[in-house]
């Protein structure tokens, strides 16, 4: 019934959101784009001035630049794999009879609350400190040497705390697609003598297809924005090992005011999120239309 | 009476009325054991200046620079006083950013500022900021584990000394390291106490031209003294350790010695958190024997903003929080032990204090040890004495630190640290138009 | 027909979950137990029964009036959330009930609106913030939260109200109800519990950011995460300091999570269960 009426009080009720969001998008692009040419650092402001592509060439000759793209793609992937795993595992354990299940689940997504910086300190100082930390505690306890763990193994370490935040994100929405599984279907299936496997890979999982699409949507946008993790806990290091993009803005415009080159690295971001994003909708896409 | 008089009399009690409603101060500082104590006693301030009010923004350091940095550079007029460093003072005072200290009142007595400290919060000879605690680095040590190794500590050791030392006194077994050095990367972290230490083994960030200098053989023997003993005689996960973490080490007893900011003598000396309070030496940073020590030289400082309304006022407050009369008044509620340390030569000269503080004197020995404007044994262009006074160095200070961390931590040689920090530095200075 | 769920099913399946819920909760435990130590007792080894000082809290207290940044929480989340819907939920309604063929194109440019990293533009926003007198102002923070949620805040109403079947609607019309009469009287009691949870998803994400409210704010309307930022490593011990302050921080949006846990179950859902 979409008359032309219906049409026009649909575009209507749309222009707020799309010209707010036009603004909010392109006013800092536009921005950010104009000072990527530029060279402006307050502190020094001795040679400001239109350079061209002096920024994105020094952004790209910067030795940490191929350790940040890196870096950006691993967490991304590593915390999507971890949490899609992890959270199809946890979900249908959840889904199972169990006592307490209201209790369980709250603990279970109780860490999503949390803010990032002090999920970040809290990981730092009294899970994973060489000194303090539980783990120096567990290790020393079985007679082993603590392990340093943002020293030895500083992106595996952020990909954990990150990890963790967004489990239960993950554990909810496919929980709750699992459990519109008709019940019905299931039953059908052990009847015919399917074997746990085979209605898992046959019935459920294309079931939570649609789920999982919107879990990698949603959490690639937010995982390639990462940055407070990894600013309290190894500022980048040791050498570059868990410097990512965002964080090299962040070294380029907050350390070194070097604002031309945090605004090219900006729109360099914007780029291999548009690469990430174009990649993700071809593989998974499709789901969304189901 | 006439309408006139009326009106005016009305305007003039309005005019007071305006003017004696209070004006607030925005003050930005850091949450540093010092500053809170002073946050607790605005009372003090208050009572006395009815018509000023305070409001606090305390930060952790981090957040804190990078605050009050994006603040004074957009003029965005967010603060009246900030809690500044040495670093930032003389940056500042060239970019006009900050107002000369030039109304703090009479009894201030800007003379009995310790001349090091004054020096480096100076500009031509104008004050821009006020200390508010100053600090240098010395060597802690434990008394009762150097006479277990059979060695008396020197006053004044050389690092060969302390090496051997650190070597002797270490105990893997009891959970003992010779010695606890700062690893964490960082402008403010490692490289405060490695470009310190660098300082006494004759090496320099920048020689006269501002070509860096890590392809030098001094930066070589700095480095690769400081990775062999911390591999010989250093903690596990030293590469992440910090002033926080080292302090916690020394006080529950696993650290022979430690290299680290004066400050830390109140808290390990203090029995309630630290298990060795009575066991704790003092002695001055290390030397090669070329003429300078490995210790530094820092003072978190009140600073007025050069955007601020209310100069005034905040010139007031910075003299009630640097003045003598703070001393007295902290010494009053807390006792002489937590008074503000580093900054006023009077407050070493009094009797009270050197009794409340035994490390008194081993502190102004060791500011008195560092010359911000001639910290190296050969000539640099540059002022301070655990960083160059350059807009550039915080960035490129990280990233040299970061190199270095990971030499610590064992994943990069030494060599490749100083050629990647000597590139690193290289490529900044060319982009900031110091070299061609 | 129920499934045969034997007892020892249910033994093995609640000691696993028991197992795994603890582990992932651990961190939220451990710090909450460490904010009843003593600085000493906090990093003195593991210890899972604390002495029950509330030392830490009362410094902490002490040093940060606790109320005012929780109370710019709670102004900031709310107010910037019920703003969000105000805007969104037309938008999110006209999408889900005259659908084109580019709606989902639209719903990605959106979500994409959120990729530009934030720290690169902290410089020319704060200019902006500043010549527009919005630095320290509860108002400009609400816009600003408000813009970087309406995206998500659109595409979970979308998803929610594309369940809402289309021939309620028809009948509706049908009926000769007005377009008002359709909103007020078949759409909102459909769309209520969406938008209730969409309400909530989006106070949680709106309490835990922690980029603008630190760098946008001074003393008038910093919240929490200003708070946090006071704590996080001042020289000294302050393990069970930052532990009382991290409870303090997340204990009210924990609460408000576990009470309305239902609610929110259904909102995060993003429309994926179909």
């Amino acid at each position: 019934m979409a008359t032309r009426q219906t049409q026009t009080l649909a575009r209507l009720m749309m222009a707020p959101s799309v010209v707010l969001l036009f603004i909010w998008m392109i006013v800092p692009l536009a921005i950010t784009l104009w000072l990527s040419f530029q060279q402006y650092n307050p502190l020094n402001p001795i040679r400001d001035g239109f350079v061209g592509l002096a920024n994105y060439a020094l952004f790209y000759s910067n030795p940490a630049f191929f350790f940040a793209i890196l870096n950006t793609l691993i967490i991304v992937g590593a915390v999507l794999l971890i949490t899609i795993v992890g959270g199809i595992l946890l979900a249908i354990l959840l889904d199972q009879p169990i006592f307490g299940q209201g209790v369980v689940r709250i603990l279970v997504i109780s860490p999503f609350f949390v803010m990032p910086p002090v999920a970040a300190l809290v990981w730092k100082n009294m899970i994973l400190h060489p000194g303090y930390g539980v783990t120096a505690d567990l290790a020393r306890f079985l007679g082993l040497q603590p392990v340093d763990w943002f020293a030895q193994y500083p992106l595996f370490s952020i990909i954990m705390i990150v990890a963790w935040q967004w489990l239960p994100f993950a554990t909810l929405i496919l929980l709750t697609s699992l459990q519109s599984l008709d019940g019905e279907q299931k039953e059908a299936a052990e009847m015919d003598g399917a074997g746990a496997l085979a209605r898992f890979w046959y019935l459920t999982l294309p079931h939570m297809s649609r789920a999982i699409t919107v879990v990698i949507l949603i959490q690639t946008i937010f995982l390639l924005a990462v940055y407070a993790e990894i600013l309290v806990t190894t500022n980048g290091g040791p050498g570059y090992a868990s410097t990512n993009l965002p964080f090299l803005v962040y070294q380029k415009a907050s350390l070194e005011f070097k604002i031309g080159q945090a605004s090219a690295g900006g729109i360099i971001a914007v780029i291999l999120a548009n690469i990430v994003a174009f990649f993700a909708m071809r593989a998974v896409g499709k789901n969304l239309d189901k | 009476m006439t309408f006139r008089t009326l009106i005016l009399g009305a305007c003039s009690t309005l005019a007071l009325a305006w003017s004696a409603q209070a004006e607030t101060l925005t003050i930005a500082t850091v949450n540093n054991g010092d500053m809170i104590r002073m946050q607790k006693l605005t009372d003090d301030f208050t009572a006395k200046n009815p018509d000023i009010q305070l409001n606090w923004v305390t930060l952790e350091e981090n957040v804190l620079r990078e605050r009050v940095t994006t603040d004074i550079a957009t003029k965005g007029g967010q603060y009246d006083v900030m809690t500044i460093g040495t670093y930032e003072v003389p940056i500042w005072a060239k970019q006009n950013w900050l107002l000369p200290l030039d109304n703090l009142g009479a009894d201030y007595d800007a003379a009995d500022i310790i001349p090091a400290i004054a020096g480096g919060l100076s500009v031509d000879g104008k004050l821009y900021a006020a200390p508010f605690y100053g600090e240098s680095s010395f060597i802690m040590y434990r008394t009762d584990l150097m006479e277990k190794a059979g060695l008396k500590m020197p006053d004044a050791p050389t690092w060969g000394f302390v090496a051997d030392a650190a070597r002797k006194m270490t105990d893997r077994a009891a959970d003992i390291n010779g010695i606890c050095l700062r690893g964490k990367a960082g402008w403010g972290e490692n490289m405060a106490f490695l470009t310190a230490t660098a300082n006494s083994f004759g090496a320099r960030w920048f020689d006269e031209k501002w070509m860096p200098q890590f392809d030098q053989p001094e930066w070589k023997n700095t480095l690769q003294f400081y990775v062999d003993l911390m591999k010989d005689a250093g903690p596990a996960g030293a590469s992440s350790n910090g002033f926080n973490e080292n302090l916690a080490l020394f006080q529950q007893g696993k650290c022979g010695m430690w290299i680290d900011a004066t400050v830390a003598a109140s808290f390990v000396s203090n029995p309630k958190d630290s298990t060795v309070a009575d066991k704790v030496g003092y002695a001055l940073a290390p030397d090669t024997g070329l003429g300078k020590r490995g210790n530094w030289l820092w003072a978190w400082s009140l600073g007025v903003p050069a955007g601020t309304q209310k100069a005034e006022a905040a010139q007031k407050f910075i003299a009630w929080a640097t003045g003598k009369g703070y001393a007295e008044l902290v010494a009053s509620k807390e006792g002489w032990a937590n008074v503000p340390p580093g900054t006023r030569t009077s407050l070493y000269a009094n009797p009270e204090y050197q009794k409340a503080a035994p490390f008194a004197k081993m502190t102004l020995d060791s500011i008195n040890a560092a010359d911000p404007t001639k910290p190296t044994v050969k000539p640099v262009p540059y002022t301070g004495v655990q960083f160059v006074a350059i807009p550039e160095f915080q960035g490129l200070g990280t990233t040299v630190g970061q190199l270095f961390s990971a030499a610590l931590a064992g994943q990069m040689s030494v060599d490749d640290a100083l050629k990647q920090a000597q590139d690193a530095a290289t490529a900044t200075m060319k982009e900031g138009g110091y070299i061609q | 027909m129920a499934r045969k769920v034997t007892t020892r099913h249910k033994i093995v399946a609640t000691a696993a979950a028991w197992a795994v819920a603890l582990i992932i909760f651990f961190p939220i435990l451990y710090t909450i137990i460490t904010s009843f130590k003593s600085e000493t007792e906090a990093i003195a080894g593991f210890k899972l029964i604390p002495s029950f000082t509330t030392e830490s809290y009362r410094e902490v207290q002490g040093q940060y009036n606790y109320f005012k940044p929780f109370m710019n929480s709670v102004i900031l989340s709310v107010g910037s959330t019920l703003l969000a819907l105000l805007i969104a939920v037309p938008a999110a309604w006209a999408m889900a009930f005259s659908p084109t063929k580019r709606t989902k194109d639209v719903l990605m440019w959106m979500l994409s609106t959120k990729m530009m990293p934030a720290v690169a533009v902290l410089f020319p926003m704060y200019i902006i913030f500043r010549d527009l007198g919005l630095l320290d102002s509860r108002i400009g923070l609400t816009l600003m939260l408000t813009m970087i949620n309406l995206p998500i805040v659109v595409w979970m109403l979308y998803t929610y109200f594309r369940e809402i079947p289309g021939e309620i609607l028809e009948a509706a019309r049908m009926d000769g109800a007005s377009l008002w009469n359709e909103i007020v009287y078949v759409l909102t009691p459909m769309a209520v519990p969406g938008i209730a949870s969409t309400m909530l998803l989006n106070i949680i994400l709106a309490w835990n950011e922690a980029f603008w409210t630190i760098r946008l704010t001074t003393t008038e309307a910093a919240p929490l995460t200003a708070f946090i930022s006071s704590f996080s490593s001042p020289q000294g011990l302050f393990w069970a300091k930052l532990s009382a302050a991290s409870t303090l921080a997340i204990a009210p949006i924990l609460i408000m999570g576990w009470f309305s846990q239902k609610q929110l179950v259904r909102g995060l859902t993003f429309g994926a269960v179909k």
